[in-house]
Parts: structure tokens; sequence; C-alpha cells
């Protein structure tokens, strides 16, 4: 668990009052520990993120939530897909690969 | 790296401050890697347009690598960068679920299904489709002194099997082992997946380590550090007896030779340093008599390095 100081000291330019903002809008959801945010790797590789959208790319805060959300649509997304690709037997596998080949097509590699 | 920082950025040798910044922003946001998870190869080229800004983006050190002084690798930065792609689809990054449909005229997809179809190296075809097994991911802890010297450890698997894994000598922290065909089996006689073993290093009480050299600090006795004294050190490899001079005192450092990280394929062993700090003890009344006669009659200023000169 990383506390809120080591986040801060972990991602340059992000200071204690931008990530107390950022979990007010629902940006990072940390876990609770008494009451403290008690942050996870996904919690700080999200934070570098929105860090660099907003820094580096420009992205301002009104803006963000949007480009979030997009985001966090597309990750669903591709998590569910690969759930469902992981559940099917290997003989299923197969199956749904030879279906799919003549539609989907994929570098080799 | 064969590309210039200049043609990473497509920008000409004389661009100003502004179109390295401009060129580099536009690059950067297209492949970034958080934003591109279909797209393997995004992080690699992501990784080489920082680099190449880092360089370019610092006019001291774009000076230097135009002088010739450095190249283009010479500056990479190390530390290896966990991605926020690399959680969102496992399912902890289902804390950060949004609703409603998706969508994205990339291919967002596309190595998921590259998995579905992956054929173990051979061109994609029609018709029987043959596949590698799927590599499989382990985490395993070792301590400072097996990354040292390099060690065997066996790892008992979920479901029962063992693997052994030879820790390298030298390994670094986060470090990723492939084992060959160790992952899942294949189908249809295609070879088995690998296993990828992240090995984190336990920090030691009290060897530190940097690059290939390991640093200790070593407590030794006033009259050890006045007078001289031979001494045992504890080294990864087994004790060594040091000699310390004669007038030593604390922040002397010493070198022992080959005694920090291991050799391995031509690289020769780190050294150890040995920082000595005097500890003192509790004097009695001779000790102090004779630190007071001492010091009266060879007065320091230990501290006049402390004074600020502006």
């Amino acid at each position: 668990m990383i506390s809120l100081r080591s986040v801060c000291e972990e991602v340059p330019g992000v200071s204690e009052a931008d990530l107390l903002r950022w979990l007010e809008q629902d940006w990072v959801r940390p876990e609770r520990r008494e009451g403290e945010p008690a942050f996870r790797e996904i919690d700080v590789a999200r934070i570098r993120l929105i860090q660099e959208l907003h820094i580096a790319f420009e992205v301002d805060e009104p803006t963000l939530p949007l480009v979030l959300s997009l985001l966090d649509q597309l990750y669903a997304t591709r998590r569910q897909l690969r759930l469902v690709l992981e559940t099917l037997d290997a003989p299923v596998r197969q199956s749904v690969a030879e279906t799919l080949a003549p539609v989907i097509v994929v570098e080799a590699g | 790296m064969a590309a210039t920082p200049y043609e990473t950025l497509g920008i000409k040798s004389d661009a100003t401050a502004a179109q390295i910044k401009a060129a580099y922003l536009k690059l950067a946001k297209k492949h970034h890697p958080d934003l591109n998870p279909g797209d393997k190869r995004a992080e690699d080229r992501f990784k080489a347009i920082s680099a190449a800004h880092d360089l370019l983006g610092d006019p001291e050190k774009r000076a230097r690598f135009d002088r010739g002084e450095i190249d283009a690798s010479g500056q990479e930065r190390a530390p290896e960068r966990k991605f926020y792609k690399g959680y969102a689809e496992g399912a902890q990054g289902g804390r950060y679920r949004g609703a409603g449909p998706g969508g994205s005229d990339g291919e967002p997809f596309h190595d998921i299904f590259a998995d579905l179809f992956r054929t173990g190296g051979g061109p994609f075809g029609g018709g029987q489709q043959r596949m590698r097994g799927a590599d499989q991911r382990y985490q395993l802890s070792v301590t400072f002194i097996e990354a040292a010297l390099g060690a065997n450890r066996r790892l008992t698997m979920p479901d029962g099997h063992t693997l052994d894994v030879a820790i390298p000598a030298g390994l670094e922290d986060g470090q990723v082992l492939r084992l060959r065909g160790k992952g899942e089996a294949g189908v249809n006689g295609q070879p088995a997946g690998d296993a990828l073993i992240q090995v984190d290093i336990l920090p030691h009480p009290f060897y530190r380590r940097e690059g290939d050299d390991i640093h200790l600090e070593l407590p030794v006795t006033a009259a050890e550090a006045a007078l001289g004294a031979k001494i045992a050190v504890p080294t990864p490899s087994g004790t060594v007896n040091m000699s310390i001079p004669r007038h030593s005192d604390t922040g002397k450092q010493l070198r022992l030779r080959g005694r920090g990280i291991q050799g391995r394929g031509g690289r020769p062993a780190g050294d150890l340093y040995v920082t000595l700090k005097v500890v003192l003890g509790t004097p009695d009344t001779a000790l102090e008599d004779a630190l007071k006669s001492f010091y009266e009659r060879h007065p320091i200023d230990p501290r006049k390095h402390l004074v600020e000169t502006s």
C-alpha cells in the first residue's frame, strides 16, 4: 500500500492538492485504510497517466473526464473480450479462431 | 538505436526548442502506450520518442550531443516505466469501469486477436489452427545475497508442479527471467509457452547495492580507528579480514576488490566499499580526562565546513 505522500514523491509534478482534487473528482479511486487513501500500483500508474495527459499533453481538467471515460470504456471492453477468449476451452478457441480468420486480419508475430 | 534523436522526432538538426517540443508532443500523444493498448510496438516507439526528447529538450545535453560528446543512447534513462495499460486489463482494472459502449477508430483489440490466432511463429493461413501454449507469469522474491551471488530456487506451482529457477548472479530488481517451454502446454503438437518470472530483490539490513558495487557501513571503535586494526568484515561471499590503517576516522572508505556483485560472462566482479563509522562507547573518567587534555592540546573544528559562504 502506498501513501498519498509517497505517490507525490514518486510522480513528479503532482502535488498533494492535485491528488486530493483528483480523488474528489473520482478520477482516482484508491482503497481506504482507516479513512486514509491507500494506493496500489494501478492507481500510481493511472495518476502518472493523468499527470501526463494534463501537464505534458495539455488536456485541461474540464476535458480530462471525457478522455478518462473513453479510456475506461476501452479498457473495460478489452478486459471483457480477453476474459471471453480465455474462458474458451482449447478446441473451442481453435474453432473460434478458424471462424474469425477470414474476418479479422492480424499481423503475424 | 539506429535513428538519431532528430530523425526520431522528425525534425531538422537546427530546429528551435519550440519546434522540438511541438514535434515531441505530437508524436507522444499519437504513440502513448496507454492510448494504444492494442499496439504492442507503441511502447517501443514512445520510449524512443521520450528518449529523443530527453536529450534534445535539454539545451545542455543537446549541445553536448551536437558536439559529439555523448551519443543518443548514452543518455537514455534506464528505469522501467510501468504503464497503466499493464494493470487496466487485469481484474483490478474493474475499479475504473466506465459506462456505455466503447469505441475507437484504431484497432484496439488487435493484440487480443493476435493472441487468439497465435500459431507458434508460422505464417498465418486458413485451415487447421495450431497453437503454441500460453506464457505464464510468476513472481518470486529473492534475498540480496541470492541476487548478488546467484542461486538456485525451486518454485512450486499452483498445480503442484515444481520449477527450478537459476537466479543469475548480478540479477537486477524486477528483472524477468524467461524459462522456455515451462508455460502452458501447446495444442496439436505445438511447443509449450514460456514461464515468465519477475524476480524482486528483498532489501538487505546492512548491504546497499550500486550497480555492481556493494556499500557497507562498518562500525569500529575509536581505538580501532586511531591505532589501526585487523577486522573481520562480512561480505556476501563470506567473512574477510581487512586492515584498518592507523589514524582512520569516520567516513574513511576502504575497498575490498572483487567482493561486490559476482562477475559473470566476462564482466568483472564489483567491489565492496566499506565506510568506517567510529563508535565511542561509554567513556569512564580516565577517558574523559584523556579526551579533555587531548583536544586542549589539539583543538579542531569538525563543523567548519558546515558554514555557508553566501
